[in-house]
């Protein structure tokens, strides 16, 4: 066997070998992968919308997007909030949040980060306590804003993380942005009817218990 | 036997210092710099190298009498990268919460050229096991190393160690320690302090 042929050969089953093992790693750890992703979506649902106890889904296509939000329900089925998903460019690539807004579309009540690939140590920062929390009751309108180095000010704005104005600057305008597709694909007022008429006719409240 | 045993050993311990990463062999600076500002991200990352690069000193050492050498560097490559890709998806199918804390992280170590490097000047040489040894001793002096810089640019930096607080209201932090400059500082530092003690050591 000459040189080359072995070179071949080499390259070829070494490849061969590492895209089947590949392949078959991936087919068993893909629906793991995506069933945690579904887990941690529920999860942040609930942690931004606190008083929720059960949500809704309702979808709208909007210039060729699809809006997707989630409606939040108490115990006795009336919605409380409304979630939804803001994503945008980042520092190093896609920050995602999950947002919670009140039914007026008025006041913020809780963000979590789902996705971020943000620096570690600086950027991604923005997944700690701290600068979650400081989102809780932050007005949105007309604009969710950020300032440095300051304790906010206004009933709109924010504190960014020091080192890391970028990526909290992400956050606020992946918001800023969500908000306003919600808004325009969701009307306030509508926003608690739209779904209830897309799922099933409701059940009377004392039936309810047999439900799922 | 014994003096077997020691050579083993001696493959261990150079890792440790004589030859420790990234301050005294200059391979895996890249991740010495990058991740190193804080102690837990420090650690992480060189756990998650230690275990890529002692899988691939096995796998290379193992086949190193199939490998033809003018496409050697290709065939590492895609071992390296098969070892990393496969570690990264079994996180995040069996630990999210520690794939989401290493996140960017894992596929960082494809580019450590440590892997690489030990490939190269050990692994395709020696038989598989000198070659775990010396992927114990060079991925524990790794994981030490970024110990050590993270624990100086998180105490600087943050005025914490492990996210807890040390040095008091007093103290300003220093932003620059976790930011990239602050990286080189202390690299910088740490390898004249190596060199100094070894100078000294050697009586040169």
């Amino acid at each position: 066997m000459n040189n080359v042929t072995k070179m071949f050969l080499n390259l070829i089953i070494v490849g061969a070998f590492s895209g089947a093992v590949l392949a078959w790693v991936f087919h068993l750890a893909d629906p793991l992968i995506q069933a945690n992703r579904e887990k941690e979506l529920k999860e942040s649902i609930f942690k931004v919308l606190p008083e929720a106890k059960d949500y809704r889904k309702a979808e709208k296509g909007l210039a060729g997007e699809n809006i997707v939000v989630y409606l939040g329900l108490d115990e006795d089925k009336k919605p409380v909030g409304v979630a939804f998903k803001a994503d945008g460019g980042g520092f190093q690539g896609n920050v995602g949040v999950m947002v919670g807004l009140d039914l007026e579309y008025q006041s913020l009540k809780g963000v979590e980060i789902l996705d971020q690939l943000e620096t570690p140590g600086l950027g991604d920062r923005i997944r700690e306590t701290e600068f979650k929390e400081q989102f809780k009751g932050v007005e949105v309108r007309p604009r969710l804003e950020y300032i440095k180095y300051r304790k906010p000010e206004k009933p709109n704005q924010i504190q960014a993380i020091t080192g890391a104005t970028i990526s909290s600057k992400a956050v606020v305008t992946n918001i800023n942005k969500a908000v306003e597709k919600v808004l325009a694909a969701f009307p306030q007022g509508e926003i608690s009817t739209i779904p209830a008429e897309a799922a099933a006719p409701e059940a009377s409240p004392h039936e309810t218990g047999g439900d799922r | 036997m014994a003096e077997n045993n020691t050579s083993l050993f001696h493959e261990f311990k150079k890792g440790l210092w004589q030859d420790i990463p990234p301050f005294r062999l200059v391979l895996g600076t890249c991740p010495a710099l990058a991740v190193t500002n804080s102690v837990i991200n420090g650690v992480s990352m060189g756990l998650a190298t230690l275990f890529v690069l002692l899988s691939a000193n096995i796998i290379i050492s193992a086949i190193r009498k199939y490998v033809t050498s003018q496409v050697r560097i290709g065939v590492y490559v895609v071992i390296i990268a098969l070892l990393v890709t496969v570690t990264d998806l079994f996180l995040a199918a069996e630990f999210p919460p520690i794939s989401k804390a290493l996140g960017p992280y894992v596929p960082l170590i494809i580019v450590n050229c440590i892997i690489l490097g030990r490939a190269e000047a050990f692994a395709q040489r020696n038989p598989v096991v000198p070659s775990i040894m010396d992927a114990l001793g060079m991925g524990i002096g790794f994981t030490m190393s970024l110990f050590t810089m993270g624990l100086i640019r998180e105490l600087l930096g943050f005025g914490s160690i492990l996210k807890v607080k040390i040095l008091g209201g007093w103290f300003e932090p220093w932003i620059v320690m976790i930011l990239p400059a602050g990286a080189f500082m202390v690299f910088g530092g740490l390898v004249a302090l190596v060199n100094y003690i070894t100078h000294r050591r050697s009586g040169t």
